[in-house]
C-alpha cells in the first residue's frame, strides 16, 4: 500500500497530543500509532479501499487543533438531541469534553477520556486502541496519535440502562481546517444492557476535519444498541471509525445515518469472537449536490454458529456519489455462521453514482451467507398502484422514497431516538425531493 | 348514457396483441363478469381501463361518463372514478395504510374540488370503513400490504375501494388464492359496496365467486375478444361445460 507521505499538520498535532502527558502505556500506543500513520499516510485513490473516496486532498491541508470558540449555550444545542433531558447527556466540544453542559444519570459509569486516564482506569488501558487498532485504518492510527479527549461509559456486568447515553460531538470552530478528534469507549460488562446515541453536529460553517472513533466492548451476553448520527456542517470531511468487539452470545444492534459533511466516510467493524452472537448492522445515507458518503463495513465471524445481518440503504441525488462496501469473513471454524448482507440504493437523478461492492471471504463449509446489493430508481409497480389510488407525480416520488428510508430507519427500537431520525429524514428528503 | 363504454378496443403489450376489439357497456348499477380461461386477456382488459403505462391502446375507445378514459393518466383515472382492485396487490414497506388511504381520497377529493379531510376526521370515516371487511384498527398501522397474507391483501384492496367509492370498480382476480371465510367477507363487502350510481365489473376463471356476488351479465372472454354473453345462467353452464365448446380448448371453469 503506498499512501502520500504523511505532513507537518499531523505531526504538529500528535506532538501536542503527546505533550499534553500521561502515563507511559498511552505514550507507547500513540508513538505506535504514529508510526503507523507515518508509514501508511493519508490514503490515495490507488488504495483498493479508498478507490472511490477521495481524501489526499487532506494530505496537503494545512489542519490545525480547533481554536477555543467558546462554549455553546445549552439552547444552542437543544435541537440536536434525539431524547428528553431524562437521558445521560454528553457534550464534546471541539474534541473537550464539556462537563458543563452534560448531564450525568443513574446507571452508567460515565467520565470524560482524559479523566478517565488521569484516574487509572484500567478500562481505558485494557481497551482503548486495542479493539480499533491502529493497523485497522490510517486515521484509526491518526486518531490515537493525536485524539484529545473524549468519553468513557461503563455498564456495570449484570446492570440494565435505566435509558440510553446521548453523546454530542459538536464542532463550533469558525477558524478553517480544524482537526476534531475524538473517541468513545463504551464497555458493557457481561450481560448488561444498554444504549448509546452519538451525534455529530456543527454550529460553524467553516471546513474540518473530524476523526472521531467509537470502540464498544461487549462482554457475554451483553446487549448494546448503539445509534450513530452524522449529521456535519456542508464543508466538512468526517472520516469515523466504529469497532464492536463481541463476546459470547453478546448483541450488538447498530444504526448510522449520514446525512451531513462534504465528504464522509464511516468504517464499520464488528469482531464476532465467541459462539452464539448476533450482530446487526443497519445505516442510511442521504447525499445530494457534490457531497459524497462512504460506508465500509467489516464483519469478522471468528467462531461458529454466529449471526450477522446487515441493511445499509443510500438515496443519493445531484452529483452525489455513494460508496458501499461490505466485507464478511468467515474464519475455518466458524461453521454454522449465518450471514446476511443487503445494500441497496436509490438514484434520485441521472448524475447521482452509487458503487457498491460486497466482499464476503468465506473460509467455512458449512455456513448460510448471502449478499445482495440494487441500485435503481423507484420501484414502477409501486408507483403505478399509487398512481391507480389517485396519487401521481411528486406526491408518489416524496412518498415512495421515504417508504425506502423509512423501511430502515423502522429498525431503530429507541422510540425518541426513531422519531428524532424519521423527523431529521423527512426533512432532509424534503430539500433533496424538492 | 352508459357509465363505461368500450368499443373496438384493441392494446398490445411489447408489441403482441392482446385485445383484439372488445365492444362492452356498463350501465349504473349493474354488476358484469368477465370470464375466460388463462390468456385470454381478462386482465389485460382490467389493466388497460385502469391505465397500466405497460399496456399500448392500438385502437378502439372507451368512455366513462362520456369522458374520454384513454386520454387520462392512471391517476385522472382514479380521480374519475376508476378503481382496480388488484390480482396481485403491490406491498409498500414503510408507508403505513392509515396514512396511504388518507393521503389517496384526499388527493381524489383535491381533483374533484372538495375541502381534503384532516387525520382525525378521516379516521372516523375509516372506522366506518374498516367494518366492510371486518377489521379492526390495528390494520391501519401496518405498512401497505407489507406482509400481508393472500386473503389478508384482498381484503385490503376492498377496504380501499370502500374509502374510495368508485363509480367503476374493477376486480381483477380478487377470488383467487382466497380461503372460503375470506372469500365471504370479500364478497360481503363489494355486495355492502353496490350503488345505483355505480357499477361493477368482476373478473375471474372461475365461477365460484359468482355464487357470492351475482352478476347481471356474464361475457365470456378468449383470444382477446368477448365470444358470448348471456345472464348468470352462463356461468354455471361455463361451470358444468368448461370453456371448450366456446374457445376449443379443454380449460375447467370450476375450481378443482
Amino acid at each position: 500500500m503506498s499512501g502520500t507521505t504523511t505532513t507537518l499538520p499531523f505531526v504538529e498535532l500528535f506532538g501536542r497530543a503527546e505533550a499534553a502527558g500521561g502515563p507511559s502505556w498511552l505514550s507507547a500506543r500513540r508513538r505506535a500509532a504514529f508510526d503507523r500513520f507515518a508509514e501508511v499516510g493519508v490514503p490515495t485513490s490507488k488504495v483498493e479501499d479508498w478507490r472511490f473516496t477521495p481524501v489526499h486532498a487532506l494530505a496537503t491541508t494545512p489542519f490545525s487543533a480547533p481554536a477555543a470558540a467558546g462554549v455553546p449555550s445549552a439552547a444552542t444545542l437543544a435541537p440536536y438531541w434525539t431524547g428528553p433531558d431524562s437521558w445521560s447527556r454528553l457534550v464534546l466540544v471541539d474534541g473537550a469534553f464539556a462537563p458543563a453542559l452534560s448531564t450525568l444519570r443513574d446507571g452508567v459509569a460515565v467520565r470524560s477520556l482524559r479523566a478517565a486516564i488521569e484516574a487509572g482506569d484500567p478500562l481505558v488501558e485494557r481497551h482503548l486502541g486495542r479493539t480499533a487498532t491502529a493497523e485497522a485504518t490510517p486515521f484509526a492510527a491518526l486518531s490515537l496519535a493525536t485524539f484529545t479527549d473524549g468519553v468513557v461509559l461503563h455498564l456495570p456486568a449484570g446492570t440494565q440502562a435505566e435509558s440510553p447515553v446521548e453523546v454530542l460531538h459538536v464542532t463550533t470552530t469558525g477558524a478553517d481546517n480544524a482537526l476534531v478528534s475524538t473517541r468513545v469507549l463504551l464497555v458493557a460488562g457481561d450481560n448488561a444492557e444498554g444504549a448509546l446515541v452519538e451525534s455529530f453536529v456543527a454550529l460553524g460553517s467553516a471546513p474540518y476535519l473530524t476523526i472521531p472513533v467509537t470502540e464498544v466492548v461487549l462482554g457475554a451476553n451483553a446487549r448494546v444498541e448503539h445509534v450513530r448520527i452524522q449529521r456535519e456542517a456542508a464543508p466538512a470531511w468526517h472520516i469515523g471509525f466504529t469497532h464492536a468487539d463481541q463476546q459470547a452470545t453478546s448483541h450488538y444492534r447498530s444504526f448510522c445515518l449520514s446525512v451531513g459533511a462534504k465528504l464522509s466516510r464511516h468504517d464499520l467493524h464488528a469482531k464476532l469472537n465467541a459462539s452464539g452472537i448476533e450482530t446487526l448492522l443497519y445505516g442510511l445515507s442521504l447525499a445530494d449536490g457534490e457531497q459524497l458518503a462512504d460506508t465500509h463495513s467489516a464483519i469478522f465471524h471468528d467462531q461458529p454458529h454466529c449471526n450477522s445481518w446487515e441493511v445499509y440503504k443510500g438515496i443519493f441525488g445531484g452529483r452525489a456519489r455513494g460508496v458501499f462496501n461490505g466485507k464478511v469473513f468467515v474464519q475455518p471454524i466458524a461453521q454454522k455462521t449465518d450471514a446476511k448482507q443487503t445494500n441497496r440504493n436509490l438514484l434520485l437523478s441521472d448524475t447521482a453514482q452509487v458503487d457498491t461492492k460486497p466482499q464476503l471471504e468465506i473460509f467455512a463449509d458449512d455456513v448460510k451467507c448471502t449478499h445482495g446489493a440494487t441500485v435503481g430508481r423507484l420501484n414502477e409497480q409501486q408507483r403505478y398502484y399509487l398512481r391507480s389510488r389517485g396519487i401521481g407525480g411528486q406526491l408518489a416520488q416524496q412518498i415512495l422514497t421515504w417508504a425506502f428510508a423509512a423501511e430502515v430507519i423502522a429498525e431503530v427500537t429507541i422510540p425518541e431516538t426513531r422519531a428524532a431520525l424519521e423527523q431529521l429524514v423527512r426533512t432532509r428528503l424534503d430539500e433533496m425531493t424538492s | 348514457m352508459a357509465l363505461l363504454d368500450i368499443q373496438d378496443l384493441h392494446a398490445s403489450v411489447d408489441d403482441t396483441a392482446i385485445l383484439k376489439g372488445i365492444s362492452l357497456t356498463v350501465n349504473a348499477g349493474e354488476v358484469h363478469a368477465i370470464m375466460g380461461p388463462n390468456g385470454s386477456g381478462k386482465s389485460t382488459l382490467a389493466q388497460v381501463l385502469a391505465g397500466h403505462p405497460a399496456y399500448e391502446v392500438t385502437g378502439g375507445s372507451v368512455t366513462l361518463d362520456g369522458a374520454d378514459l384513454l386520454d387520462m393518466e392512471a391517476e385522472e383515472r382514479a380521480w374519475a372514478g376508476v378503481f382496480l382492485a388488484f390480482q396481485y396487490p403491490v406491498e409498500i414497506p414503510g408507508v403505513t395504510n392509515a396514512y396511504f388511504l388518507r393521503q389517496a381520497y384526499n388527493e381524489i377529493r383535491k381533483a374533484r374540488g372538495l375541502d381534503e379531510l384532516d387525520p382525525m376526521d378521516f379516521l372516523d370515516l375509516l372506522e366506518e370503513k374498516l367494518k366492510v371487511v371486518e377489521w379492526g384498527p390495528e390494520i391501519m398501522e401496518r405498512a401497505v400490504n407489507f406482509g400481508f397474507s393472500g386473503g389478508e391483501k384482498k381484503r385490503n384492496e376492498i377496504l380501499q375501494m370502500a374509502v374510495l367509492e368508485p363509480k367503476l370498480a374493477i376486480l381483477d382476480e380478487t377470488d383467487s388464492g382466497l380461503d372460503i371465510d375470506a372469500l365471504r367477507i370479500v364478497a360481503d363487502g363489494v355486495n355492502q359496496l353496490k350503488r345505483p350510481d355505480s357499477a361493477t365489473i368482476l373478473v375471474t376463471h372461475y365461477q365460484r365467486l359468482l355464487d357470492y356476488i351475482v352478476p347481471d351479465y356474464v361475457h365470456v372472454l378468449a383470444g382477446g375478444k368477448i365470444v358470448k354473453s348471456g345472464g348468470k345462467e352462463l356461468a354455471l353452464e361455463l361451470e358444468k361445460r368448461g370453456y371448450e365448446w366456446l374457445t376449443g380448448v379443454a380449460e375447467s371453469a370450476a375450481l378443482a
